[in-house]
């Protein structure tokens, strides 16, 4: 569309009384989109092939002896296209009539009510009554494994799960099986999806309540949950995701699409690990003293108490732990503040790591990592080192012995016992679990996990991602960034962030990795980090 | 006179050895001209066979009546890439059964029309791709081609030209859409028999993903005698929009039904009155298809006047399709008649498009419902909706195919239907 871009790059057409320029070899519905026309459509995706078998796309081509697919229909020249002609509509008004034929319309009780395409396009413009007199053929429901369920009768016949599976999975597992109105979906084994590693993806894809997620199952309605623009917090590709909440619970994650990450995928692992962030009994306020002394207190007592013994403390030897589930914001306030409380012998993290990568085949950018945390790499860049083994564990001998001023973030010391720390002149631990090893901690402070603060990731790529805050954090929880922020400042007679943008601006000064990036400039696609990391 | 049934008036081009097994081989095929055809445009060349076939402007005898010479010439040249040339052979439109007969009595007329149709469009492979059904054709065709190979004219360096053509034999599984073209490529590779959005057209990428040109038995097996005598030759029968001799399958109530040879143009009722022995027991005439079961049906009147050309049933409101006639009597009950081939047709309908998919098959219900008495005359109505409704929005043209019988039969015996409807409304039922 740039007047720069070479003429024989685009043509210019006109849809529906306006003329619009669009490269070359675009489809019709893309063009018409260009527009903010919507054409409707079934077994078109933009990450599979297009068959052009739902029919439902057809529009008015001047000139063309019938009705055109707009879906594989290229934009020509001098093309005049009708959306919303009489034919058209009447042609997609008939359409949308077949498909009720057998459509149980059970919305009532299908899950994909609220958000699910004949609903939306019978709603516009399909007929006010049916006219179907007979009965409507019935298959039944199909437990396809994993956790994919197959309503046969509200199937539409897109193929779109076939073709994602064969395509883009490329793991053929589904086919349709018979032919004519006896057409169903269905996998050729008994064991189905059972293993297989993105199979989640064809239930976003069904554009019906064909395929629903058995973890979802009538858990709650498309209506009533909040999305929040998040990132997947389960290995460090970063996949863009949504969070679905509600009751301020994660009720599921969803993909968001990115072409530079994840495409319109994400992998079935990171899909299902999201109960952790609704899991109850969290550390709701802060706590001050070791042991048996251990009293609860406010922020505002305890975060003087603490700036105090900090300042005592000057010179002394600091000892950080951080977390790669923690935001760059939290590990860039912790490395920070460790420097300033004294000399800095080490900042470490532990990170779970699997045995082997699992790429998506047909979108290979997308790969399911070997480190199952999201910030592997921002800790590495702020300047962590990480410790331990694959489970991630072991590795803290020297701060569980430590003299000086040792400072947890994020890490639950699951396998450390109550001895840790206890040589510790300062032990302060914040986290979102008490701990047995937060024990002789000095400070025990209450913070937000990803779900429930705004920051940022890095992810595999050196893409800083941001993510939203879609939960409320119990108690009186705060993010680590503020927390740690907030006394860096009080130490340095500094400004205290009041913002993650705030926080993230003085790692951005900070780190010469995060050169040039803007808090708005990282927006909702992310940003590759200067190349010199990358 | 035994089967098959001839008559004197025809003109037996394609026909001329029905009945007589010794032409089944190499040397009885030579005794009547066999691979004279092949010879001759070895002889004048590439083009000018594809030259010879656009003069004698033979038009495809599968259904469609594309003419066979321009579909050569849209096969691109020097693509160094393999060209396939695909032999329609998946005969299963109702009524039908001309490609089985060529087959039966003359495997060689084919074999030779796909070494004509591979030699004009630089194809070194042709595929016949048989129904499922025909057991006894296939191994007629499968030892005819084992001849031809030992013979040296089908193989490497065919007739010693230095050309090599070879032909597989591949038997399908018995579905109406594997016998559309683009369905069976699929069928062919594989595949689900579902028919293929085009464009891309076959000639850039067909079968394997290769040029591919696709003709029907009737049309390749018609090549040889224009390649050995001319295209202008050919042009001596039928008329000049629809040259050549055709062979009709002629079925239903007349008393002598079947495969009848005649130049095109040649009148329907004579057809029926003369060459078939005239309407079984002395009935009357009611309805006939003319060019199987996917076209408009057409009343005894339409027929009157009606030729038998593709532009002559075209007047008469209908298509020549494959020149099935089934003829019907005046007893005939033209809505269990339609009922029953929608519901072949709901059988057959791939399931990819959604309105032959669900059209097919609710039509279905519907016609089923007025002929057991139950339907109202709003149901016509429906019917005929959805029959528009399923016209020219699916990738193939069977949802079409069902459409226009329905649309045709409903203008055309209206009162059938409402004969049912008040029947059914008198006894209660609806």
């Amino acid at each position: 569309m740039a007047d720069n871009g070479r003429k024989a790059d685009t043509v210019t057409l006109t849809i529906d009384g306006h003329e619009v320029t669009v490269p070359k070899g675009m489809s019709l519905l893309h063009a018409a989109e260009a527009l903010g026309v919507e054409v409707p459509h079934y077994c078109y995706h933009p990450g599979l092939s297009a068959p052009a078998q739902c029919r439902i796309c057809l529009v008015e081509v001047e000139g063309a002896p019938k009705l055109q697919p707009s879906c594989v229909t290229m934009a020509q020249d001098g093309q005049v296209v009708h959306t919303e002609s009489a034919q058209a509509r009447r042609m997609r008004q008939g359409v949308l009539e077949f498909y009720l034929v057998n459509h149980p319309l059970d919305c009532p009780i299908c899950d994909m009510s609220g958000e699910c395409k004949l609903q939306d396009y019978v709603f516009n413009e399909g007929r006010e009554h049916g006219r179907g007199r007979e009965p409507k053929r019935v298959f039944g429901r199909d437990d396809f494994g994993g956790d994919v369920l197959y309503y046969g009768d509200r199937c539409v016949m897109c193929t779109r799960c076939v073709r994602f599976m064969d395509e883009v999975a490329r793991d053929g597992r589904l086919t349709v099986v018979e032919r004519g109105d006896r057409a169903v979906i269905d996998t050729f084994f008994e064991s189905g999806l059972d293993g297989a590693s993105f199979a989640g993806n064809i239930v976003d894809i069904c554009p019906v309540g064909a395929l629903v997620s058995k973890d979802f199952l009538h858990k709650a309605r498309a209506w009533d949950l909040d999305h929040t623009e998040s990132v997947c917090p389960n290995c460090s590709q970063g996949c863009n995701i949504d969070l679905h909440t509600r009751d301020n619970l994660v009720q599921r994650l969803k993909p968001r699409e990115n072409p530079e990450v994840n495409g319109h995928w994400m992998c079935d692992y990171g899909r299902a690990n999201y109960e952790w962030l609704n899991r109850p009994g969290r550390l709701e306020a802060p706590a001050v003293g070791r042991g048996d002394k251990r009293r609860a207190s406010d922020w505002q007592h305890a975060l003087h108490a603490l700036f105090e013994r900090l300042a005592e403390a000057g010179g002394a030897s600091v000892r950080v732990v951080g977390s790669a589930f923690s935001s760059n914001e939290a590990l860039g306030a912790l490395r920070a503040l460790g420097e300033q409380a004294g000399t800095l012998q080490a900042g470490v993290f532990r990170s779970r790591r699997a045995e082997d990568e699992d790429p998506l085949p047909g979108f290979p950018i997308l790969v399911r990592r070997r480190d199952l945390a999201p910030n592997v790499d921002g800790a590495g860049i702020l300047g962590f080192t990480r410790v331990g083994d694959d489970d991630g564990a072991g590795g803290l001998e020297e701060a569980a012995d430590h003299d000086g001023v040792l400072i947890v973030v994020g890490d639950e010391l699951a396998d450390q016992d109550e001895s840790f720390g206890a040589k510790a002149g300062l032990f302060v631990y914040l986290g979102t679990f008490d701990s047995p090893a937060a024990r002789n901690a000095d400070f025990v402070l209450p913070v937000t996990t990803f779900a429930e603060e705004e920051g940022t990731f890095v992810n595999a790529q050196g893409r800083v991602q941001r993510f939203r805050q879609g939960l409320r954090g119990p108690g009186t929880v705060q993010p680590a960034w503020l927390v740690l922020g907030t006394l860096l400042a009080a130490l340095t007679g500094g400004d205290r962030p009041v913002s993650a943008a705030d926080a993230f601006a003085s790692i951005v000064q900070r780190h010469a990795a995060f050169g040039g990036l803007t808090w708005d400039g990282v927006g909702s696609a992310g940003a590759a980090l200067e190349a010199a990391h990358a | 006179m035994a089967y098959p049934y001839r008559h004197e008036k025809e003109t037996r081009i394609l026909s001329e050895c029905f009945g007589d097994p010794s032409a089944r081989t190499v040397a009885g095929w030579k005794k009547h001209g066999g691979y004279k055809g092949i010879a001759r445009a070895l002889e004048i060349g590439r083009d000018a066979t594809i030259e010879e076939v656009k003069a004698s402007g033979l038009r495809g005898r599968g259904g469609a009546g594309f003419p066979t010479g321009l579909k050569w010439s849209f096969m691109p040249k020097n693509t160094g890439r393999p060209h396939y040339l695909l032999c329609n052979a998946d005969e299963s439109e109702p009524g039908t059964f001309k490609d089985r007969e060529i087959i039966r009595w003359t495997p060689h007329q084919l074999i030779e029309g796909c070494l004509v149709g591979c030699y004009a469009i630089g194809a070194a492979h042709c595929y016949i791709y048989l129904r499922g059904e025909f057991f006894e054709t296939t191994q007629i065709l499968a030892r005819a081609l084992e001849e031809a190979y030992a013979e040296g004219l089908v193989g490497k360096d065919i007739m010693g030209s230095g050309v090599d053509i070879d032909i597989t034999l591949h038997v399908g599984a018995g579905a109406y859409i594997c016998g559309e073209e683009t369905g069976l490529m699929n069928s062919l590779e594989g595949r689900r028999g579902e028919p293929r959005i085009k464009p891309p057209f076959p000639a850039a990428v067909g079968a394997f993903g290769m040029p591919t040109t696709i003709n029907n038995v009737e049309t390749l097996a018609a090549t040889p005698h224009i390649a050995r005598h001319g295209g202008e030759w050919y042009r001596q029968w039928g008329t000049d929009k629809s040259p050549g001799t055709k062979l009709f399958c002629v079925s239903g109530h007349v008393n002598k039904p079947g495969n009848y040879e005649f130049p095109l143009g040649f009148p329907m009722m004579e057809l029926i009155e003369d060459v078939c022995g005239g309407m079984r027991d002395g009935k009357a005439l009611k309805a006939v298809i003319p060019g199987g079961s996917s076209v408009p049906i057409m009343s005894a009147e339409d027929c009157r006047t009606c030729t038998l050309c593709y532009e002559g049933v075209e007047a008469a409101g209908s298509m020549l399709g494959c020149a099935s006639v089934i003829v019907m009597d005046e007893n005939t009950d033209i809505v269990k008649q339609v009922r029953r081939m929608a519901y072949f047709y709901t059988h057959e309908s791939c399931g990819q498009c959604t309105p032959c998919r669900e059209g097919t098959a609710w039509a279905t219900r519907i016609l089923r419902r007025i002929e057991d008495g139950l339907g109202t005359e709003d149901d016509l109505d429906t019917l005929i909706q959805i029959s528009e409704q399923m016209t020219g929005t699916t990738i193939c043209v069977l949802s079409d195919s069902l459409a226009m019988p329905i649309i045709s039969s409903i203008e055309k015996f209206r009162e059938d239907y409402l004969a049912l409807i008040r029947r059914g409304e008198r006894v209660g039922a609806a």
